[in-house]
């Protein structure tokens, strides 16, 4: 046979193409439709979040932070207040604890669920997409009861929360966690076994133990390696040592794997928002009881000179921050969600720098897509679970 | 009365609208099924419960800008809606959903519904329906664009590995009924349906059939979560009508061309179905249909290497074991 001219065919995946995520833009080298090289770009979201944070006030960060990884708001801001309760050097109530853990573990059954209706929605069984946004809207009005805002409550407050949790809300709550577990059946019924998904998502975007240590990479996508680890069990806390969960792990790698860890994970979830449920009393304190961060309660505010005065100073100056550096990194949806707080003593963040597991999690893309298949990069993008706001900030 | 010609005239125009009709009914019922298994309400707005919508989908396509993208081949651009939406109509044709019937007493002779006796239709349907592909491939080639090429050439890989077992699927029934009219099929299935005698070759042939119509969750050639809208991604207006329209029509082909060939088309075991036989064949067309919607929205999609390997070592093997045990049965049974 003579020798037929071949040549390799360059794609630009992306940074409008609607599976890749937001804004991710990969330029792929096909021959055929096999993956020859991939250059993940990123930038397209660039948002200044870090930057601008030095312009606001401590408190004022709280909001910004939730918009940079959309998808786990709480856990977020909640990883940014604890660093600077850490300078500040501030011990939480109990309660305070409980209920920032209720809030974290719904943060993450929230994620996980957006995650699973699109990765099932990229690979083709678009009904489960419907099914989990339709139990995700329902957390997503838990948000509203909890703090009027659905996306981004920014509920979170540094010290504590910004009000107690409304009447109704343990009720709430039960009986979502109910109906979730039985609806969590009902989509594993569509994928777990489901032949056509096994073969799609199987040795597909696999990654070994040891090279998802060196690339960093943290959270559902280590655990699906076979990398035990999980901030909340190796550096436990808000109190996480004394709930009784597990965490799931593989070995496998690849994206199957990955699924089955985040449908484990939310299992794990719900189990622990039950325990959370029980340790909350329903009315109790929320915050810190410390007249410098904690704004006092309105009635308060409306009778006593005093107490206005103290709110007056806080919504105005804010609070200042004793010299220091301090990170503190919790277990977000997508792994260990970090923040670096530098303080230099004034009542603004000096420095505020976030860890984020998307931007190293698109770093390892390239070596989980080469020799993988067009179709494969879509699964494998959807199982890593990048959030680009949370890449580019 | 009349000749007989002037009914067949007629049946040829009501066959044609009546199968664009199909087309539209078929994307109004795709969208309320589908709306109703993922807990939506679907179209609502247009008409009553959205029963217009389809023909508000018609009237947007029409007024919309034609595009061409630069260096996309005119003819060839042009050609393949054409093509596809041409096979789609012309493969039905020869597809009979009806007994023998003199219209009420309006015509001289009895005329059979259906738009033409081919004695060889089993083989016609597949000519035409194999030409189809030709138009995904052309408009995927001629468009000059890269997802557009990764769509048209899916589109030939699997129909490679598709047809081989859609074939010989039909071959056991043409064992069976020792004819290739479909109409003689269908005569024969006046006891029992083939269904019943072959059901291997029906399972192939529903198989093959969501492959031949590239539907989930053998799509790939459109895969839009991974070629944007693959082979029709750069068209526009009445062009991407005419691949839309193909697409629905071809699902009702190939679901009439299976009613025909495996449910006993227009007949109903040990009932005389007199003039209502057209409803009859309609009913099972339209449980075919929704089983292909159903199918479509539960299922993930394929790897299209997947798919050549499932139709090389899987159906084809299974599509010869059916033939040959069905081959021998009537040789040594009589059947």
């Amino acid at each position: 046979m003579p020798d037929i001219r071949t040549e390799t065919m360059t794609v630009n995946m992306g940074p409008q193409h609607p599976s890749t995520h937001g804004v991710l833009r990969l330029v792929l080298e096909l021959d055929g439709e096999v993956i020859r090289s991939a250059v993940p770009t990123i930038g397209y979201l660039h948002t200044g979040i870090e930057k601008t944070a030095e312009q606001k006030k401590w408190q004022q960060v709280i909001p910004l932070v939730e918009r940079m990884d959309y998808l786990s708001a709480q856990s977020n801001s909640m990883a940014y207040a604890m660093a600077v309760e850490k300078l500040l050097g501030l011990e939480l109530p109990e309660r305070v604890k409980n209920i920032r853990v209720l809030i974290a573990e719904l943060q993450r059954i929230n994620s996980h669920l957006v995650w699973l209706g699109t990765h099932g929605m990229e690979v083709g069984a678009v009904s489960v997409m419907l099914y989990c946004f339709r139990e995700r809207e329902l957390l997503l009005n838990l948000n509203e009861m909890l703090a009027g805002f659905r996306l981004f409550p920014s509920y979170m407050r540094i010290g504590g929360v910004r009000e107690d949790l409304p009447r109704g809300f343990h009720e709430a709550v039960r009986e979502f966690i109910n109906r979730l577990e039985v609806k969590l059946g009902e989509y594993e019924d569509l994928l777990t076994k489901n032949e056509i998904y096994i073969k799609r998502t199987q040795t597909v975007g696999a990654i070994t133990a040891e090279n998802a240590i060196t690339w960093g990479l943290v959270g559902p996508i280590a655990r699906a390696a076979g990398v035990p680890y999980d901030v909340r069990k190796v550096f436990p806390y808000l109190g996480y040592e004394t709930y009784d969960f597990t965490v799931p792990t593989r070995t496998e790698g690849d994206v199957y794997a990955r699924y089955q860890i985040r449908v484990a994970e939310m299992r794990e979830s719900i189990k622990l928002v039950r325990q959370a449920l029980d340790r909350i009393p329903p009315i109790g304190i929320y915050a810190v009881a410390d007249p410098r961060i904690t704004p006092p309660p309105k009635d308060r505010v409306y009778t006593e000179m005093e107490a206005l005065i103290q709110h007056f100073l806080i919504h105005s100056q804010g609070f200042t921050v004793p010299q220091g550096e301090a990170y503190v990194p919790v277990e977000g949806p997508r792994g260990e969600q970090g923040f670096t707080a530098i303080s230099d003593g004034s009542n603004r963040p000096w420095r505020m720098k976030a860890r984020s597991p998307s931007l190293l999690a698109c770093q390892a893309l390239e070596s989980l897509i080469v020799g993988g298949q067009i179709a494969d990069v879509i699964a494998v993008i959807g199982s890593i679970d990048v959030v680009m706001g949370d890449v580019d900030r | 009365m009349f000749p007989v010609i002037v009914g067949q005239i007629g049946l040829l125009l009501v066959v044609w609208f009546a199968l664009q009709i199909s087309a539209a009914v078929c994307v109004y019922c795709e969208r309320k099924w589908a709306a109703y298994l993922q807990q939506r309400v679907g179209p609502t707005r247009v008409g009553y419960a959205g029963l217009l919508q389809p023909l508000a989908d018609i009237v947007k396509l029409m007024f919309k800008e034609n595009l061409r993208p630069k260096g996309a081949d005119p003819f060839l651009f042009y050609l393949a809606p054409v093509i596809s939406a041409t096979a789609c109509f012309a493969a039905f044709a020869v597809v009979p959903f009806g007994g023998e019937t003199t219209l009420f007493g309006l015509l001289d002779a009895p005329m059979r519904l259906q738009v033409a006796d081919v004695n060889v239709a089993v083989l016609v349907v597949f000519a035409i329906a194999s030409m189809g592909i030709y138009g995904i491939v052309l408009a995927g080639w001629s468009s000059n664009s890269k997802y557009s090429l990764l769509g048209g050439l899916r589109a030939s890989a699997q129909m490679i590995s598709y047809e081989l077992s859609y074939a010989l699927s039909l071959v056991g029934v043409i064992i069976l009924a020792n004819s290739m009219s479909l109409a003689d099929i269908v005569e024969k299935q006046s006891h029992v349906w083939y269904i019943v005698l072959q059901p291997l070759g029906f399972l192939i042939y529903l198989t093959a059939g969501i492959a031949e119509t590239n539907r989930a969750p053998f799509d790939f050639p459109e895969a839009e979560q991974e070629l944007v809208a693959g082979y029709h991604t750069e068209y526009s207006s009445m062009p991407f009508a005419l691949f839309f329209l193909a697409e629905y029509v071809n699902m009702v082909t190939v679901s009439a061309v299976a009613t025909s060939l495996f449910l006993g088309g227009w007949l109903l075991p040990g009932i005389n179905t007199g003039g209502w036989g057209w409803m009859v064949f309609l009913a099972k067309v339209f449980v075919l249909l929704f089983l292909y919607i159903w199918i479509r929205w539960t299922l993930p999609r394929y790897r299209y290497d997947q798919l050549m390997a499932f139709g090389w070592k899987f159906l084809l093997p299974a599509a010869v074991i059916n033939l040959l045990v069905t081959a021998a049965a009537v040789l040594y049974l009589g059947v």
